[in-house]
């Protein structure tokens, strides 16, 4: 137990799945503009989670018209509206920075198979 | 001075989120505090509230200090602690303070003892650039260099930055946000980091400095 998880728990979230890294999720992002509130999809491939508890960050990134692009959300943020995971990867390291050197087909995650 | 002040402990840092933005607090457990004294111009020369918090068994507590709080009629605490304020009127003993006292939103001053660091160098305690790694230099890397003059004036001016112990010393960030008080649980959430190790005391007094922002 950490020292300052009275203060933290109460901003954890619980709806959020297990998702790893390799994993390909939608991130629905709240965007604001102006006054008005509208739901961003970012989708992508997960290629790290890091830190603990109320800090954890995971990052996601995604190849857009030839240009990769990475997102770092805070898990536990109150601005994503929710996390779909759309298929579970099979990959064999942590955190996936081999990808930002590869592309096309190199760049592809294997499925993960469940017997 | 300040007009209010109340001491607490560090417990750690943390995040919260506001507005969908992340803050960067620091937790504080700022338990009601009792006073024992009210030091008073007349009788000590200066205005000051001495505080206790916590709980400390009677039997344990050193005779004279067993005897002040006896005199006060106030229950033993952890720590006796001096808050200097700008007028103690409306005070007495045996009072409590509690974390209530600052509001959200409130810019606060935090004294504490900063973290000892020990004989430091100085480029650790003064942040002296250092001398070069490689064009011939050797073992003279993280040397402050030249200390003064020659002959005149003959010596070394007092005062100059130089190695030595670092930290371990009175520090107070000025003007941190309060972003909750919570009565409840006793703590207090300022925004930013605050001197001093975790389950250090830190002394929280409204913000002395600080223009229109700062004005209680």
């Amino acid at each position: 137990m950490k020292s300052t998880d009275l203060v933290d728990n109460q901003y954890l979230r619980t709806d959020i799945p297990a998702f790893a890294a390799g994993d390909e999720v939608k991130v629905h992002v709240k965007v604001v503009e102006g006054n008005k509130e509208r739901v961003q999809v970012f989708q992508g491939n997960v290629i790290r989670r890091q830190g603990s508890g109320v800090a954890e960050t995971y990052t996601v990134r995604k190849v857009s018209y030839g240009v990769g692009v990475e997102r770092t959300f805070p898990l536990h943020t109150p601005s994503v509206a929710k996390v779909e995971v759309v298929k579970r990867g099979d990959v064999r390291r942590a955190k996936l920075y081999y990808l930002r050197d590869r592309s096309g087909k190199a760049a592809k995650i294997r499925e993960k198979r469940e017997f | 001075m300040a007009l209010k002040a109340i001491v607490g402990e560090k417990v750690a840092m943390s995040q919260v989120w506001v507005n969908d933005k992340v803050v960067p607090v620091t937790v504080l457990r700022v338990e009601p505090a009792r006073i024992v004294q009210v030091k008073t111009t007349e009788r000590d020369g200066y205005t000051a509230l001495q505080v206790t918090y916590g709980q400390k068994d009677a039997k344990k507590l050193p005779k004279p200090e067993a005897g002040h709080f006896a005199t006060a009629g106030v229950q033993p605490g952890r720590r006796l602690v001096e808050l200097r304020l700008d007028s103690v009127d409306g005070f007495e003993v045996g009072q409590e303070i509690s974390v209530d006292t600052l509001a959200e939103g409130e810019k606060v001053d935090v004294t504490a003892v900063s973290r000892g660091k020990g004989f430091a160098g100085g480029m650790k305690r003064h942040n002296f650039a250092g001398q070069g790694a490689s064009h011939g230099n050797h073992k003279h890397h993280r040397a402050p260099g030249s200390i003064g003059s020659c002959s005149f004036p003959g010596r070394v001016f007092k005062g100059l930055k130089m190695a030595g112990h670092m930290g371990h010393e009175q520090v107070t960030t000025l003007n941190l946000e309060v972003v909750q008080a919570d009565t409840e649980r006793n703590l207090l959430l300022v925004k930013g980091s605050v001197p001093g190790p975790n389950g250090g005391v830190v002394i929280v007094r409204n913000a002395v400095k600080g223009g229109k922002k700062g004005a209680a």
